[in-house]
């Protein structure tokens, strides 16, 4: 009875070594590049619920003796946080819908009619996705100055828009491109007008893609700094990543970690709540069945 | 229910993209026509034409004797069922059916009642609340077949409908096919690229190609009497035997033999031969006219074997024949008869058929 249970897992010997490699390794990868892109937030998250005594700790405590929510209240109370979450919720919004209004159509244009120089103006398209928009600031203070756009969600809007409509031409192209042609031609066939069909039947079916392009931007929008740097001056027009970097402790040489952690968790948790909300609109392939697959 | 007209229809897209240059036919109630061809000889162009999704650039479409090349796509009432099926994802099979009903004002009892009847006669009863995207294959096919039905159109569409189903299921979709528009009396302008199936399904044939209309008859009248050497190749398989010959009096010269011409036409310097494999047999022993050749390649079909042979006395010159499984011949050499019912003639330049004896 003995020497059977030997035999067989001297037999079995060879096998499980790559099925191990399978079961150790893998997971093994899953959790360093996980612990690797999530450390720093959840540093931060921890930070933001530490007490001052812990943060300044000399040998480090990694994770918080006593839970705290001081710094949170600290930020909505000294300073007026709710303010800046309206404003960037108001110039990410305005420019995700108008990137939304001009983008698509003319990625519709692009993708079904056969225009003149398609070639050149998707060239340009590209170009500008490219180009470093940084280059234009100063060109672009002097035009908010001349127009008086200064401390005004348009000085925001305005560039937000126009920065992030190649980028939405250029996906929702695609996305048209590959949505079936027959299906507006069985349309047009079963009597849907042009209003109709793009309502009932091209919308509904173009949600994802919009739903995906008009995530990117709003969070391009969201987190943009350099321009609400500069064309925004006053305090109740002022957007998170500005308030953020602008929170400063009571001593000019002390660094407000409780604070600056909470003020970005805070500011991070829109777009957290915005990806979670819409995730299964993005992931979701709506034209699945349309034809033959 | 309404005739359908084609006028000198043409489609230029640019000057050297002409799918279709000139074509004149006409579908009665009851007809079945057929779009044969081959690829990019224009019969999706021509009926997107029809169903007014794409305009002439010169002609006229006539539906019941009214010219509707004006017209949109909606207004035409007729119905199209596309190759890729093309319904609509986020919506029910029930929707999908119902869209062209609801579009056009139909109260929603008829649209119920409409949609039962077909529903249950295309077997889609159980899967109407069903998304199109958890629909299999032949499903969505009969889903778009049946959204055709339901209009009651006075024109049927069909593109290519069967040509995403497994073989199998393209050969029983096939015959249902045929008894439903039998039962209908509206015309239908079908799209293949498939002859067993034109064969099979239609009342009239228009064998398309380069743009032009190259012959519009019943399915046996195409097989039997092809109007030039395009069709004559393009119809049956294996492919038909077209052999160019010279002609001494009034014979073509094969090889060593003679075939006699018919006497219905002036002997032409050369001549094309026809005959399809299926028609050449093995000669018996008193015939007179029979061309002898040496057998370079024989391919088992089951029911039959298909011999390719070199003719004695023209070698460039190849010959297939159809022979049953259960003739034999014996060494590689073999004489075969061409029945005179069975050859066709065709003009050398044009490669139109030239007359029938009587
Ligand atoms: N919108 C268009 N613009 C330019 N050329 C076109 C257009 N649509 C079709 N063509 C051309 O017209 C010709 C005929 O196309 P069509 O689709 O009618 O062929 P078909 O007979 O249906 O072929 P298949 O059997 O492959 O479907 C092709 O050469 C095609 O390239
Ligand atoms: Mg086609």
């Amino acid at each position: 009875m003995v020497p059977l249970p030997s035999s067989a897992a001297v037999e079995t010997s060879p096998s499980p070594s790559p099925l191990s490699v399978k079961k150790i390794v893998l997971p093994l990868a899953v959790i360093l590049v996980v612990g690797f892109s999530l450390a720093p937030i959840l540093w931060q998250v921890l930070t933001s619920v530490k007490t001052n005594a812990d943060i300044a700790a000399v040998p480090n405590v990694y994770l918080p003796t006593r839970f705290t929510l001081e710094h949170y209240i600290e930020i909505f109370r000294r300073r007026p946080f709710l303010s800046y979450m309206l404003n960037s919720f108001m110039v990410a919004t305005i420019s995700t819908l108008l990137c939304l209004l001009i983008g698509t159509p003319a990625a519709y244009a692009l993708a079904r009619l056969k225009l003149p120089g398609e070639q050149a103006i998707l060239a340009i398209v590209l170009i500008i996705t490219l180009f470093p928009y940084i280059l234009l600031f100063l060109g672009l203070l002097e035009i908010v100055r001349a127009l008086g756009l200064a401390n005004n969600y348009l000085a925001l809007v305005i560039p937000y828009t126009a920065i992030n409509v190649p980028l939405t031409i250029l996906v929702m192209r695609s996305f048209f491109q590959q949505l079936p042609r027959d299906l507006e031609d069985s349309a047009k066939v079963d009597g849907y007008g042009t209003w109709q069909m793009l309502a009932q039947i091209l919308v509904p079916l173009t949600v994802p893609a919009l739903v995906t392009t008009g995530i990117l931007t709003f969070i391009s929008a969201w987190n943009e700094f350099l321009f609400a740097l500069t064309f925004i001056t006053r305090e109740s027009l002022k957007t998170i990543p500005v308030a953020v970097a602008q929170i400063s402790g009571t001593a000019a040489f002390e660094i407000p970690y409780g604070p600056l952690a909470a003020a970005t968790v805070v500011g991070t948790l829109p777009l957290v709540a915005l990806v979670l909300l819409f995730q299964r609109r993005i992931v979701q392939g709506l034209t699945a069945g349309a034809v033959k697959g | 229910m309404a005739k359908l007209e084609l006028i000198h229809l043409n489609k230029t897209y640019t000057p050297k993209v002409i799918p279709v240059k000139d074509l004149t036919l006409s579908v009665e109630d009851h007809e079945f026509l057929t779009l044969l061809g081959p690829s990019g000889c224009g019969k999706s162009t021509t009926l997107r034409m029809i169903a007014g999704l794409e305009q002439p650039t010169r002609g006229e479409v006539r539906i019941g004797g009214q010219d509707v090349s004006r017209k949109s796509a909606g207004d035409r009432n007729i119905a199209m069922v596309f190759q890729s099926y093309a319904l609509y994802p986020h919506m029910s099979v029930y929707d999908n059916m119902a869209s062209g009903l609801k579009l056009r004002k139909m109260p929603s009892g008829e649209i119920r009642s409409r949609i039962e009847e077909v529903s249950r006669f295309l077997g889609l009863k159980d899967l109407l609340d069903r998304r199109p995207g958890k629909l299999s294959g032949g499903q969505r096919q009969r889903v778009a077949l049946g959204r055709a039905l339901v209009r009651q159109p006075d024109v049927f569409l069909l593109d290519e409908p069967l040509s995403n189903l497994d073989a199998l299921l393209r050969e029983q979709v096939r015959a249902e096919l045929k008894q439903i528009f039998a039962s209908q009396a509206t015309p239908v302008v079908y799209v293949t690229h498939d002859q067993t199936e034109a064969m099979t399904l239609s009342s009239q044939v228009a064998l398309l190609n380069d743009g032009y209309l190259q012959q519009l008859a019943s399915p046996k009248q195409i097989y039997s009497q092809p109007a030039n050497r395009f069709v004559a190749g393009f119809i049956g398989s294996p492919q038909m035997n077209l052999l160019e010959l010279p002609c001494r009096e009034n014979y073509a010269l094969l090889g060593n033999s003679k075939i006699p011409l018919p006497t219905s036409f002036a002997p032409p310097p050369h001549v094309v031969l026809g005959i399809r494999p299926e028609h050449a047999r093995i000669a018996r022993p008193e015939e007179a006219i029979t061309v002898t050749g040496t057998i370079i390649l024989v391919e088992h079909l089951g029911m039959s074997n298909l011999v390719s042979l070199r003719v004695a006395g023209s070698e460039s010159i190849t010959v297939r024949a159809l022979l049953s499984a259960e003739q034999s011949w014996q060494g590689n050499q073999i004489t075969l008869a061409f029945p005179p019912e069975h050859t066709h003639w065709f003009h050398v330049e044009t490669g139109d058929r030239l007359p029938d004896a009587e």
